[in-house]
């Protein structure tokens, strides 16, 4: 049965992620990327990690997507987008993925696989707050700093400049 | 109980999706949102490591990804904004301001 779930929700993550390559239009990739992200969501709640299945429901698929679409109807070019005319991009793009797909599957193949000495921890918010706020409470403490910077960041680069 | 090579063949197929789109697309949102889905698969990788060796560390990894990831869309975002505010384009190729 997971096996199962896994299979399906990877091939939607699969199909809606080419989506991403072939729509040209931006808001159409940007609800292909929010169906692959939200299925990825399923998958991580699949492989034992609850609280980041929702976290990445919500901050990915929520926070993240919503901004990007509040940015493409912000800048709506009204023009449609012309066909792509330089072709060898693309080619050369389709040839350095395709290299190193190659490559990554051979390293793939080569895995053995693990056998966990431990038995196995659920990713619950308990177990992943007392984590976080023993061990990892330093880069815990400098992520929020780096999200004050960020905020601060993105409101300066907002602002108008033309009343100077 | 899912085989750990499938969880890294999914992961390698998205990225690898991820890595074509970044370089087949021409305007800034969608490159950056191919990086996204290149940092997802990045994260499906810690994560399927962390349920093989029963250890939470990957999924700690995994949740500061996500943080540095929502920091970054914001940042990027005014960056894309105020470019499209100056030239009024977003295509990457009408963005030759350094071409020598």
């Amino acid at each position: 049965m997971g096996l199962f779930l896994f299979i399906l929700l990877a091939l939607i993550a699969i199909i809606f992620s080419l989506g991403l390559i072939f729509f040209r239009n931006q808001v159409y990739n940007a609800l292909c990327l929010i169906v692959t992200l939200s299925s990825l969501g399923g998958i991580f709640a699949l492989l034992e990690a609850p609280f980041i299945a929702v976290v990445q429901i919500i901050i990915y698929a929520g926070a993240i997507m919503v901004l990007f679409i509040f940015v493409i109807m912000t800048i709506n070019l009204k023009q449609g987008w012309p066909p792509e005319k330089r072709k060898w991009p693309v080619r050369l793009a389709v040839v350095i993925g395709f290299i190193l797909f190659l490559e990554l599957l051979w390293a793939i193949l080569k895995f053995k696989g693990v056998v966990s000495p431990l038995p196995a921890q659920p990713g619950t918010p308990e177990n992943l707050g007392e984590l976080l706020f023993s061990t990892f409470i330093y880069p815990f403490e400098i992520t929020s700093v780096l999200i004050v910077a960020a905020l601060v960041g993105a409101v300066v680069l907002g602002k108008k400049r033309d009343q100077e | 109980m899912i085989p750990l090579n499938l969880v890294f063949i999914l992961s390698l197929i998205l990225f690898a999706i991820g890595l074509i789109a970044f370089f087949v697309k021409r305007d800034l949102i969608t490159m950056f949102m191919a990086v996204e889905l290149m940092l997802n698969a990045a994260n499906l990788t810690f994560i399927g490591f962390a349920q093989a060796f029963a250890s939470l560390e990957g999924q700690i990894i995994v949740f500061f990804v996500i943080t540095v990831a929502a920091a970054e869309a914001a940042i990027g975002l005014a960056i894309v904004m105020l470019i499209f505010r100056q030239k009024k384009t977003i295509k990457t190729e009408d963005l030759n301001l350094m071409k020598g």
